[in-house]
This record gives structure tokens, C-alpha cells and sequence, in this order.
């Protein structure tokens, strides 16, 4: 039987009837469109569908939409408006430009939300912590280490931005 | 998935009053094991009872000798607690070892035991420390808990409240993880607990268990000499792509030897 359930993502209030075995990936793919959450493996160990639950990376194809009823999640989609640069973009995305952080992309999104992840709790983590966090996503590629390059560079370019005075405070 | 209807209760006793009613119906914790197992159509449950709104499962509480974790405490949280990195350090370390940051963030401790997936962690420390698995009907011994493959001594409409640990003099925890899923292929425990030595081994067989052999000789004396020269059987001990049963009983050896350096120092 079908039941209702009222997630935030990406700060706006979403709802939908859903069976109850519907997956969280698949509610954000298939209800709200928001393809940017990719399916890799479905068997809880890529770690390509990672979003944030309440501040937390979860791996959202193996939660069901119905337990997240309540949560506010964070996509993809929904990662630069927490954290925008001056181009718009997470530090993490842009990081990820240019230091070559992706080469096919598949596994982009869950490595920028499960980095992102890691620099809500840890600032300035060391190549070892975040090869270790980066432990649950798979990069068929194999480009990890621009990925971990990427992480410490955004990670960098946070603390800056936090040291540094912000642009109208500065024009004042 | 087979369809099922979803449930989350706000009491003990309704969540139990569901379970106690459909042989079929099914509770749900941290899903890390569950989902998985549904995806595949292994389990056809009725229901799930999400027993992620019950308060009750969320205590941790501190004893004279002894330290209480509610059955629905996400291992993030474990690793992450003050009182018991204070307390049961290797409680922590064991929570922070368990598959990656995402599934740490999901998984629970009530979850993973009631499983008794041969791999998971949980049951090496509930056996090695001589736990007591508190459920909503009656206190079960770490000892009688773990019954085989993927079972446990817990009833129709019995779930697991809280794992009672008793402190121990030392402690440590070595695992030898799987390449691929990161799972115990063989992970060991030791302890000296109340003066008493206690081995436990996950990953290895059908379900989590001790090596009295071992105990033995670490009762006489506590360092890896009293147990380099013991040979472990491999009969019984699983077989599976990542590792044979000689394989891992020779895995056993070392993490035993590693877990006693460690606890130690």
C-alpha cells in the first residue's frame, strides 16, 4: 500500500505517494528528477548515490524513501547553495576541475558528496584520513589520486575563505 | 523488492506487537544488511518495523563495571562517543573499523548482532567480552545468543533493547578485512575480563566463536608467546573466494597474536 512521505531536498519541501520499498536514489531519480545521483552498483559499496541525511553521507541506494520521511536531504543538484564560490560552484566541484578529479564522471557525484562530507567535519584532513573516508567510494577510472588532490585543494580553499574577510565586509 | 508495508512505531511494546503478530513481519534498523538482503529477494518479509523512533533503544548508560549501548546506536556514534572511548575504547575502535563512513553512518550495533552475519564485527566483541544482550523480554548471555548462520537464541516479537558490556582490564580487536567488501575474512578479539582470559573469532565460521585453547593459555600467562606454537583446526572454518579454511585458520593465528600485542601495551 502506498504511503505518503515529505522529504526536504535541497532545502524545498518535496512529497510524494510512494510504495514502501521505493529506495531513496530512486525517489530522487524517478519522483524529482534529479538524475545527478547516480545508481552504480546498488549493493551499498560504490558509493556512486551518496547524499547528505541531516549532515550525514548515506549511501541512498540502500535507505528507503520512507525512513528518510522527515529528513533533509542534500543532492548533488543542492551542494554548491550550501557553499557557493564565486563561479557558483562548490569549492569541491571546482577543485575537482582543476586538479582533474573526474575522468568519466560516473562516480563524481557520490565522490564530491562523500568529500564534501568529510570537510563538514574535518577542515584540514591529511591524504591518509581522506583515503580512508573515500574507503566506501569506488572510482572504476582509477583516478584517485587526483580525486584525494581535489579534496585537500577544496579543503584549502575553505579555510582560506573562512579566514578571509567576505567581499561586502571587505568593501566596507 | 517484494512488496511489503512499512511501519514505524513510537513504543517498545507497539513495535513488539507487531512482530508478535506476523511471523512474517520483519524489524528494520540501520537497513545496511537487510535492504541488501531484500534487493535480492532472499527475505519476502510482510512488514517492516522501523524501530528507528523508539527512544528507548538509543540509551547509552555507564555502570560501576559496566557500560549499556542501545540496540539502535548507528556505529558513527559508537565510535564517536565520549563515554565510551573513555570507557571501552576498543568498543570505538571497532565501530570505527566497520565498513565505510556512509554504512557507519546508517548501521547499527542492535542491528548487526541480531544478524549474526559470520563477518560482522559486533558478535567477536559481544563473545569476547562476555556482553549480555538485554531484549524487551529477558537478559540473553553473549554465550547462548549466537546460534549459527545468520541466527540467533531471539524469539518471534523478541527484539534487542541494549548489549551490556562489562569493562574489561584490556581489550583490543584485529580484523583482517576482506579486499573486496571490507568484511572480517577473520577478525579476533581477546580480553581479560574479571581476571579471565577470552578469545573470540568472527568471519571464520558459521557465527562468532571462542577459542577456549587460547584462553587457556593466555590465562597462564598474557603475551604472544603462550599462544605462537597453538595450531587452529580448520575444520568448520568457512570457505569462500577471498579465503580458504587453511587460510584462515592460519589468519586466526595472527590476528590472535596482533589483538594480544595489542591489548598489552
Amino acid at each position: 500500500m502506498p504511503i505518503k512521505v515529505e522529504i526536504t531536498v535541497n532545502g524545498a519541501p518535496t512529497s510524494a505517494e510512494v510504495e514502501p520499498s521505493t529506495l531513496l536514489v530512486h525517489y530522487l531519480r524517478e519522483y524529482l528528477g534529479l538524475t545527478g545521483t547516480h545508481v552504480g552498483c546498488d549493493t551499498t559499496q560504490c558509493g556512486a548515490c551518496v547524499v547528505h541525511a541531516d549532515g550525514r553521507s548515506i549511501k541512498s541506494c540502500t535507505a528507503l524513501a520512507a525512513q528518510m520521511n522527515g529528513a533533509k536531504i542534500t543532492t548533488i543538484e543542492g551542494l554548491a547553495a550550501t557553499h557557493p564560490d564565486a563561479e557558483g560552484l562548490h569549492p569541491l566541484q571546482a577543485a575537482f576541475r582543476d586538479c582533474h578529479g573526474l575522468q568519466c564522471g560516473f562516480c563524481t557525484p557520490g565522490m564530491i558528496m562523500s568529500g564534501s562530507a568529510l570537510l563538514l567535519e574535518n577542515a584540514d584532513p591529511t591524504d591518509h584520513e581522506i583515503r580512508d573516508w573515500l574507503e566506501g567510494n569506488i572510482c572504476r577510472c582509477t583516478g584517485y589520486h587526483n580525486i584525494v588532490r581535489a579534496v585537500k585543494a577544496a579543503a584549502a580553499a575553505m579555510r582560506q575563505s573562512q579566514d578571509a574577510p567576505r567581499p561586502q565586509e571587505a568593501a566596507a | 523488492m517484494h512488496a511489503f508495508e512499512y511501519i514505524k512505531p513510537n513504543t517498545v511494546w507497539e513495535a513488539v506487537d507487531l512482530l508478535d503478530a506476523d511471523e512474517d513481519a520483519r524489524p528494520l534498523a540501520g537497513g545496511m544488511t537487510l535492504l541488501p538482503t531484500l534487493k535480492q529477494r532472499l527475505a519476502q518479509p510482510t512488514q517492516l518495523v522501523d524501530l528507528a523512533g523508539l527512544e528507548d533503544l538509543q540509551i547509552i548508560s555507564e555502570g560501576p563495571s559496566s557500560l549499556t549501548i542501545g540496540a539502535m546506536k548507528r556505529h558513527v556514534q559508537v565510535a564517536r562517543s565520549p563515554s565510551i572511548n573513555a570507557f571501552l575504547p576498543v568498543i570505538a575502535h571497532l565501530a570505527e573499523g566497520i565498513g565505510d563512513p556512509h554504512v557507519r553512518n546508517r548501521g547499527t550495533i542492535g542491528g548487526s548482532i541480531s544478524n549474526s552475519d559470520p563477518a560482522a564485527d559486533y558478535p567477536a566483541a559481544v563473545l569476547g567480552l562476555g556482553a549480555t544482550v538485554i531484549t524487551n523480554r529477558r537478559e540473553i548471555e553473549g554465550e547462548d545468543f549466537f546460534t549459527g548462520l545468520f541466527s540467533t537464541a531471539l524469539e518471534q516479537g523478541e527484539i534487542v533493547m541494549a548489549i551490556r558490556f562489562p569493562l574489561p582490564e584490556r581489550a583490543a580487536y584485529i580484523k583482517f578485512p576482506n579486499p573486496a567488501s571490507r568484511y572480517a575474512a577473520v577478525g579476533v578479539f581477546v580480553a581479560r575480563v574479571k581476571g579471565e582470559a577470552r578469545v573470540a573469532v568472527t568471519g571464520a565460521g558459521p557465527c562468532a566463536f571462542r577459542l577456549p585453547q587460547m584462553e587457556e593459555a593466555l590465562d597462564r600467562s598474557f603475551a604472544v608467546e603462550a599462544i605462537q606454537d597453538i595450531e587452529i583446526s580448520q575444520e568448520g572454518l568457512n570457505a569462500d573466494p577471498s579465503a580458504t579454511p587453511e587460510y584462515r585458520a592460519h589468519l586466526i593465528g595472527i590476528m590472535a597474536r596482533r589483538a594480544v600485542e595489542a591489548a598489552a601495551r
